[in-house]
């Protein structure tokens, strides 16, 4: 479903990914750890296209597509979803508003009818509810005064309203408490386990991956895949750190 | 006999188009005045108008306790001045909302000269400008506070979204105060499109023009959320957003 292949990618010229090979099959969930600094983030943001993230060498294919030479917006309409790490603020919006024109523009470009707007709110209502966040928070401007937790919350609300094909979640689980973390890794289970979908977990912790149960677990360091395994491999970084890992 | 016609060295005329403003001077010499009687109300919603050159100039005088709320939406294609005095007696109180939003080579202007003469007056401006091309947008606003004007409380939030590389924000509050015992505070910024804003709202699927308009809608549209008939104002907005993006 998402292929890397010796991805190469470098921010204002300083090279980040150093041959990055990744293969995520429909069906799987994909975890990435990897100590500060090794890349994990930037590999998100190479996949869901920001701009200044440059990549010098190798591909990615989603759904055997070129995924590079997407722009973002046809990204996200082709199925890709980027929870991000830091969301963002725009004063002035409402949650609604942005995401029922996000939603409606995926499915313009798909080809698909737009969502009237009672239809909207039913699905954006019933998609806080079961990540258990305040509807009425879906009006306020997007992401303007909500705490840590709630915007990773509100990722994944976005997550299920939008209802992707695949996900790259980049550490979302980072500022949840124990009670959220458990919501939000039901969130994931519920929204992206199935036969035509995929996730990419980047994360420090293993506790998530006690929730969401990866197939596969990778260790990026320095820009590079070094060790691939079963959940195993994920415990085993939870006692003895990345610094062993590598050896 | 007409005013005078104006000059740049005149501070308030700094930034006008003179030029565009010479044929149609005649017209607008003369301000319009409205006054609003002790413990009244008056709002109003000032829309652009199908001109090259729209002037509007408006002198307002509250009396005590008495309260006005101008909501005002300047997008002249060649030149748009809004030009308001405003005095506020005791216990008074003036808002104003207003947007420039300009394109290609316009110059859009707001000029507000509010006086707060009697004590305990509340005044607060709330501006908006976006531009693109070379437009030029400016707020030259001028608060004045009389001696025994106490505890008068006057606001002032100017920030300007630039589009291009060539477009122009002129802001210059300017106070005079008379009384020691009052609070005048503004803050202006000048800034352009947040760039990680814009990579979020195209992550989600929106097309770059999309996103663009949508962030610009964000950063205008609250201006008319108080306004009691705004509609007209929001649709005029919405388009004039849509023709600058």
């Amino acid at each position: 479903m998402l292929r890397i292949e010796n991805l190469h990618a470098t921010v204002a010229d300083k090279p980040i990914l150093n041959g990055v090979s990744l293969h995520v099959p429909a069906g799987e969930v994909h975890a990435i750890m990897g100590p500060n600094g090794s890349g994990k983030s930037t590999l998100a943001y190479v996949l869901a296209g920001r701009p200044g993230y440059d990549v010098s060498e190798g591909a990615a294919t989603f759904d055997g597509r070129d995924l590079l030479a997407m722009e973002p917006h046809e990204r996200a309409a082709a199925g890709l979803f980027l929870g991000f790490q830091y969301p963002v603020e725009i004063p002035g919006i409402s949650y609604l508003q942005f995401l029922r024109e996000s939603l409606n523009s995926q499915r313009r470009s798909r080809g698909e009818p737009e969502l009237s707007g009672g239809d909207f709110i039913k699905l954006a209502r019933e998609q806080a509810k079961l990540l258990e966040m305040d509807a009425e928070m879906l009006k306020r401007p997007v992401n303007v005064g909500f705490s840590g937790g709630e915007k990773k919350r509100a990722e994944m609300v976005q997550m299920g309203i939008l209802n992707p094909r695949f996900a790259v979640l980049d550490e979302t689980d980072s500022g949840l408490d124990i009670d959220a973390l458990r919501i939000v890794g039901e969130g994931i289970n519920r929204i992206m386990r199935g036969p035509g979908k995929g996730v990419l977990l980047i994360t420090h912790y293993e506790r998530l991956l006690e929730h969401v149960r990866p197939d596969r677990v990778h260790v990026l360091q320095a820009g590079k895949i070094t060790r691939s395994g079963d959940i195993e491999l994920a415990r085993e970084l939870e006692n003895t750190g990345y610094a062993e890992a590598a050896a | 006999m007409t005013a005078p016609f104006p000059t740049h060295k005149q501070e308030e005329w700094r930034y006008a188009d003179l030029e565009a403003l010479q044929p149609v001077w005649e017209q607008f010499a003369e301000p319009i005045v409205l006054t609003v009687g002790a413990g009244e109300k008056l709002e109003e919603v000032w829309l652009p108008v199908a001109e090259d050159v729209q002037l509007r100039r408006v002198r307002l005088s509250l009396g005590d306790g008495a309260r006005a709320r101008i909501f005002a939406l300047n997008n002249a294609p060649v030149y748009g001045r809004i030009e308001l005095e405003v005095s506020l007696a005791e216990g008074a109180e003036f808002e104003m909302f207003a947007a420039n939003i300009g394109s290609g080579l316009s110059t859009n202007e707001i000029v507000t000269n509010v006086k707060h003469l009697g004590p305990g007056g509340r005044s607060r401006q709330t501006i908006r400008s976006v531009l693109n091309g070379k437009a030029v947008g400016s707020y030259l606003g001028k608060v004045e506070v009389a001696r025994g004007a106490q505890q008068t409380d006057a606001e002032q939030s100017v920030k300007a979204m630039l589009l291009d590389r060539g477009a122009t924000a002129n802001c210059k509050p300017e106070l005079e105060i008379f009384a020691d015992d009052v609070k005048c505070a503004h803050g202006a910024t000048v800034g352009e499109l947040d760039a990680m804003q814009l990579f979020y709202a195209e992550s989600r699927g929106l097309d770059p023009m999309s996103a663009r308009a949508l962030l610009l809608e964000g950063f205008v549209m609250d201006l008319w959320d108080s306004a009691k008939d705004g509609d007209a104002i929001c649709i005029a907005a919405r388009d004039a957003l849509r023709k600058v993006v």
